[in-house]
């Protein structure tokens, strides 16, 4: 079942690339989702209940063949990519059709289906060239998905994005490159294994370097963002949607694997200065794009500014080098998923009716499209994190962990983050519900569009209250991931 | 430890950094992406040169060999490469359609066509 869940989406995209054009490739794609949706759920379960699920590619063993290794922290990633995708697969068939040109659906469903075949090869692979292939194969997807986009700008954007996306895995591989100079081998956990033992050479400093960097382009780290804001405002709607919810997060999970499984926390926090150099930026990162979105007048750009404000407490949870701090994280991880997902569907249910998501077109949309913005109203919640929501039990776990640490201003920062928050969501829901509208029109998105939209808002309502599930898994993951931390770290 | 003892490092790094400047340095879209193929260039020969062993010869196992070169890096390195073709072969028609919708491969034009009203 393992290598199933990547290469079911692999084959399926060959599949769909062959079908004629029109709604085929779509359901096509759509059936495909809800199969990996089922497999990532059966596979989770047996994760957490084994511990780790490992297989041999080819059967040949580990370290010299590929092993795909499932633990609880990729687990969650797995599960998160699934049901995203199977989420937003059902909205992608109207909102795509009203966005590009019908004779490119069969490439565009290949896509899509090649970008969860890579973000799926990167969370279950225990290789570490392994996933920098699929990181490709899942960047190559996204670059021409973006390109797909009405706007001729989207076609800039995602030319920046290619170089930038491609310079950060070139950096990645150079960083790999240099470990398998050094050790021979390319298995994470043979890697991790080996790593001590020459820990103190500047090869392995440098390889260090080399792949944090890498990755945190790919996560879009402040200031390594540029990329972002274009690439998501320009994006057809369905596609920035499962972009902004999976793609950074699986960039994430690179970094907090390769940080605590690979080199190990003692070498990556004690012997590096990484803590010294992520929590700053996270921060500074979180503040200035917090403050930048609330200039914008496209709201899918205000959106974009807010995810890369939101990666700074996904890394300020990762830099804090803590169970907990980790916990925090994976925990933003999956539940920023559901917000940001839940958010871009909205906008994508607003750009369907009126064309574009200008803040121009938001007076009076409150009564206009009822339904959507009270999904994006309960989205914004989320985000900023109010109680019964996904977004508070993320940012009381970071604050938790802050407290923990004694770092009260870290503590002020995200209390500060998410005022901001509230400030950019209220610009909308002001204009939106408190200024007339000029054509009083009801034009409420049709019902396709907006079911998958409110299962989003309706999860981070559920994992909001019921939080067994995620905070079980995440503390798992985050205990399995900080062994050692206690007794190596200075 | 001289400086000819580590030749191809030094050579990596020069043609990484030649890669690099141009992509940042070129206003031209074509131009970045040559940029980009002479630093991901760069890497393949690093991996490959790491797959050196003194004195050995083509890992195919005969009499009368005992060094073998080590022949994982270059074989990951084909992977690279394929990736690094879908890269450029991407890239291009990205520019392709640039030039269609903007009638330029400047970067600098094509900013300024996009901040007119």
């Amino acid at each position: 079942m393992l290598p199933l869940i990547v290469v079911v989406p692999m084959l399926g995209a060959a599949v769909a690339a062959l079908l004629p054009a029109g709604r085929l490739p779509w359901l096509w794609a759509t059936a495909v989702s809800w199969f990996m949706l089922w497999a990532a759920a059966g596979l989770a379960a047996q994760a957490m209940d084994l511990g780790v699920l490992s297989y041999w590619m080819g059967g040949w063993a580990p370290p010299f063949g590929i092993e795909y290794r499932l633990d609880p922290a990729n687990a969650l990633l797995a599960l998160l990519i699934a049901l995203l995708a199977a989420v937003v697969l059902p909205y992608a068939g109207p909102s795509l059709a009203s966005e590009v040109p019908e004779r490119k659906t069969p490439y565009l469903y290949a896509a899509l289906l090649l970008f969860l075949a890579g973000q799926m090869g990167i969370s279950v692979t225990g290789d570490a060239f392994n996933v920098f292939v699929f990181l490709e194969i899942s960047s190559l997807a996204t670059y021409t998905l973006i390109g797909l986009g009405r706007d001729r700008r989207a076609l800039t954007a995602s030319f920046s994005y290619l170089i930038m996306g491609t310079v950060g895995a070139t950096f990645f591989l150079i960083g790999v490159g240099l470990l398998y100079a050094l050790t021979g081998t390319l298995n994470m956990a043979d890697l991790a294994a080996r790593i001590p033992a020459v820990a103190e050479t500047r090869t392995v400093h440098t390889a260090f370097a080399f792949i944090v960097v890498g990755v945190c382009l790919k996560l879009a780290l402040f200031p390594l963002h540029l990329w972002l804001p274009n690439a998501y405002t320009y994006a057809p709607s369905a596609v920035t949607a499962l972009m902004a919810a999976t793609a950074t997060k699986v960039a994430i999970y690179v970094l907090v694997r390769f940080i605590y499984t690979v080199f190990g926390p003692a070498f990556a926090f004690g012997d590096m200065p990484t803590a010294h150099l992520l929590v700053p930026l996270a921060v500074i990162g979180l503040l200035s794009t917090s403050v930048v979105a609330i200039g914008q007048g496209d709201i899918k750009r205000m959106l974009a500014y807010s995810s890369v404000a939101q990666i700074g407490y996904m890394v300020l949870g990762i830099g804090m080098a803590t169970a907990l701090g980790l916990t925090a994280a994976l925990l933003h991880v999956f539940n920023h998923a559901l917000m940001k997902g839940a958010l871009f569907l909205a906008l994508g249910c607003i750009a369907y009716r009126l064309g574009t998501t200008q803040l121009a077109v938001f007076p009076g949309l409150g009564r206009r499209m009822p339904w959507t913005m009270a999904a994006f109203v309960a989205g914004g919640l989320s985000l900023i994190g109010v109680p019964l929501t996904v977004g508070f039990i993320s940012k009381w776990h970071l604050v938790l962990a802050a407290i923990e640490l004694g770092w009260w201003p870290i503590v002020a920062v995200i209390i500060v983050g998410s005022l901001l928050a509230i400030i950019y969501i209220w610009r909308v829901v002001e204009v939106a519900y408190l200024q007339p509208a000029e054509d009083p029109g009801r034009c409420e998105a049709p019902l396709a569009l907006l079911v998958p939209t409110w299962i989003l808002v309706g999860l981070n309502f559920w994992f909001g209250i019921d939080t067994r599930v995620t905070i079980g898994i995440a503390e798992r993951a985050a205990a399995m991931l900080t062994v050692g931390l206690n007794g190596g770290a200075p | 430890m001289s400086f000819f003892a580590h030749y191809n490092y030094h050579l990596a790094i020069i043609l990484a950094m030649i890669g690099l400047y141009t992509m940042i340095s070129r206003t031209n879209l074509v131009k970045k992406v040559a940029g980009l193929n002479i630093f991901q260039v760069s890497v393949f020969i690093l991996f490959i040169s790491l797959g050196v062993v003194e004195d050995g010869t083509v890992p195919i196992l005969s009499e009368g060999y005992t060094a073998y070169s080590n022949p994982l890096p270059h074989v990951l390195i084909l992977t690279a490469i394929v990736v690094g073709v879908a890269t450029t072969a991407l890239a291009l028609a990205l520019i392709v359609r640039i030039n269609e919708a903007y009638g330029t491969v400047e970067e600098d034009q094509v900013q300024a066509k996009d901040e007119e009203p």
